[in-house]
């Protein structure tokens, strides 16, 4: 890291960023000023209601949108860049695997893409399949698997390249509570025995207090932060401290800021 | 498969049946010409004469099997009588020319996904070249191509392909157009090139759509050949016999020719669906 740049420390940095979507009378303003700071090591959950440019932020990091104005950088460089040098893993709402692929290379895909070689390819998905708990169905294909179990495999293709970051948009959002609860304690058990850092965008608010170092509440049209809450429950957790007053008192913080952003919309 | 083979085998009855009676209330007025008058004939008498004439307006089922069969072995392999030789000539025109329009049709579909110009140009022409009948521009691909010295397999394979491409570029500009925008954005998370793109996931998703492209386009294509093999001069191939058949008067001859045709068709089907089968299995079990 370079030490004169005080940028390059964090994960994300954006500056008065601002997208706008058309052009003209017809343009919407998706994202407007948005200030935030990521280090290196958070987990930063986004929280907003529909349509506040939670994904679009996400989007824009990951340099599948480009800013209209403003600063953003990603691990010290530009989105771009970033992609480029495969310094993020991303996490779509729908596992989006390739339906004739096997998991096993499903996962190494983007490894393939990246022209690893295939012995070290197929270690590299094992160990990932591993990391998910799926090591016993690199050889079934995706429609085999439930929901859940797709949405696993594809975090460990997010994985692949080994990213220092982890992009999540509502991975866990079309699943029911039960796997959604069993996928929030392995995601967290990876993200802290890792030391990733990882963005994820939620409409939950459980969710995002259980995940999260920070929450970044947001507010709609234009999309907004409206407040970046530091969470201080432990690093470590589990499912039960989601009965405990400072969880529940989190919770109330975290919706007490959504409603304030929304009366202001 | 035993669940298909009892409704198959009732439409087949169904149809032989029907058959025998087109061939008698076809061929009757011949066949009374030809019995002796002054004999007593019934019924069964006048059935009979129409299912055994030598050059009936409609041959029995038996007697088109009997012309395919003598046909098939009644003549050494390299004689131009045997069917099959003349059966060759025409698979050989199907399987290059359905090649060539394969290639075509995929490398023109290609073009059309990837480029924008010729999305709005080329795909009106090729909707237009199918809206000119085969029949008229079969003889004039011939007599252009023969004044420039090239006859023989050639045009026939040409006239194929020209007649195949069109499903394969419909089938495969769908097919390459299939992947979701979040498949796209996948790939744009990895720096994925076009060429990346196009070979992990436009090709492998417009696998399900090149099998029924060529299914219709085999089908097409036998139709294709025969058609090619009638303006050369009729020398060689299944068009040939048909039309040698309908100018001399050899209905039995056209039938057999006919009944070949579609045997040749019905072969190209299985070899089509073979693959797709293999294809399935190696992809898991889904196309």
């Amino acid at each position: 890291m370079d030490a004169s740049n005080p940028l390059a420390g964090a994960a994300v940095v954006a500056e008065n960023l601002s997208i706008r979507f058309g052009t003209g009378d017809a343009a919407t303003l998706a994202l407007s000023d948005i200030d935030l700071t990521i280090g290196q090591g958070d987990f930063v959950s986004l929280i907003g209601p529909s349509g506040c440019g939670k994904t679009t932020l996400l989007r824009a990091i990951a340099d599948l949108v480009q800013p209209s104005s403003g600063l953003l950088r990603v691990n010290g460089m530009t989105p771009e860049a970033a992609r480029l040098a495969r310094a993020y893993g991303y996490v779509f709402q729908a596992p989006a695997l390739l339906p004739w692929r096997s998991v096993a290379r499903n996962v190494t895909l983007p490894l393939e893409i990246a022209g690893m070689g295939r012995a070290e390819r197929q270690a590299e998905a094992e160990r990932n399949l591993a990391l998910v708990g799926l090591a016993d169905f690199a050889r079934k294909f995706p429609w085999q698997l439930s929901g859940g179990m797709q949405q696993r495999v594809s975090i460990a293709r997010a994985l692949s390249f080994k990213p220092s970051l982890l992009l999540m948009d509502e991975p866990f959002g079309a699943l029911d509570e039960i796997t959604r609860d069993g996928l929030n304690l392995h995601l967290h058990e990876l993200w802290a025995s890792s030391g990733l850092t990882g963005v994820f965008v939620t409409h939950s608010i459980p969710e995002a207090v259980f995940l999260s170092t920070h929450i970044v509440v947001m507010s709609l049209r234009p999309g907004r932060v409206v407040e970046v809450i530091e969470s201080a429950l432990p690093r470590l957790r589990r499912l039960e401290d989601r009965e405990t007053p400072e969880f529940l008192a989190l919770s109330h913080r975290v919706r007490a800021a959504l409603y304030d952003g929304h009366g202001h919309g | 498969m035993t669940k298909k083979a009892l409704p198959v085998a009732t439409v087949l009855v169904a149809v032989l049946i029907l058959w025998y009676a087109a061939a008698v209330w076809l061929n009757a007025p011949q066949a009374e010409a030809l019995m002796d008058p002054d004999q007593p004939h019934g019924l069964w008498a006048v059935a009979q004469a129409c299912w055994s004439m030598d050059r009936p307006v409609l041959p029995a089922p038996d007697q088109i099997a009997s012309a395919l069969i003598y046909s098939v072995f009644g003549f050494p392999l390299s004689s131009p009588r045997n069917l099959l030789l003349q059966a060759g000539y025409t698979a050989e025109t199907t399987v290059i020319g359905l090649f060539f329009g394969l290639i075509l049709g995929i490398l023109l579909a290609i073009g059309i996904v990837h480029i924008r110009t010729l999305d709005r140009s080329v795909m009106p022409w090729v909707i237009a070249s199918q809206t000119v009948p085969v029949l008229a521009i079969a003889p004039m691909l011939v007599v252009a191509l023969g004044a420039m010295g090239v006859t023989g397999l050639v045009p026939k394979a040409a006239i194929v392909a020209y007649l195949t491409f069109f499903p394969v570029t419909v089938g495969m500009v769908k097919g390459f157009r299939t992947p979701d925008p979040l498949q796209l954005d996948l790939m744009h998370t990895y720096s994925a090139g076009e060429m990346t793109i196009f070979a992990k996931l436009r090709w492998p998703s417009a696998m399900a759509f090149l099998f029924p492209s060529l299914k219709v386009a085999v089908a097409l294509a036998v139709t294709g050949a025969i058609v090619a093999e009638m303006p050369t001069g009729a020398q060689v191939g299944l068009g040939a016999r048909l039309l040698a058949g309908s100018y001399y008067g050899q209905t039995m001859m056209m039938w057999s020719a006919l009944v070949m045709a579609s045997l040749l068709a019905l072969a190209g089907l299985l070899a089509v669906t073979l693959l797709e089968r293999g294809v399935i299995l190696l992809r898991g079990g889904r196309l």
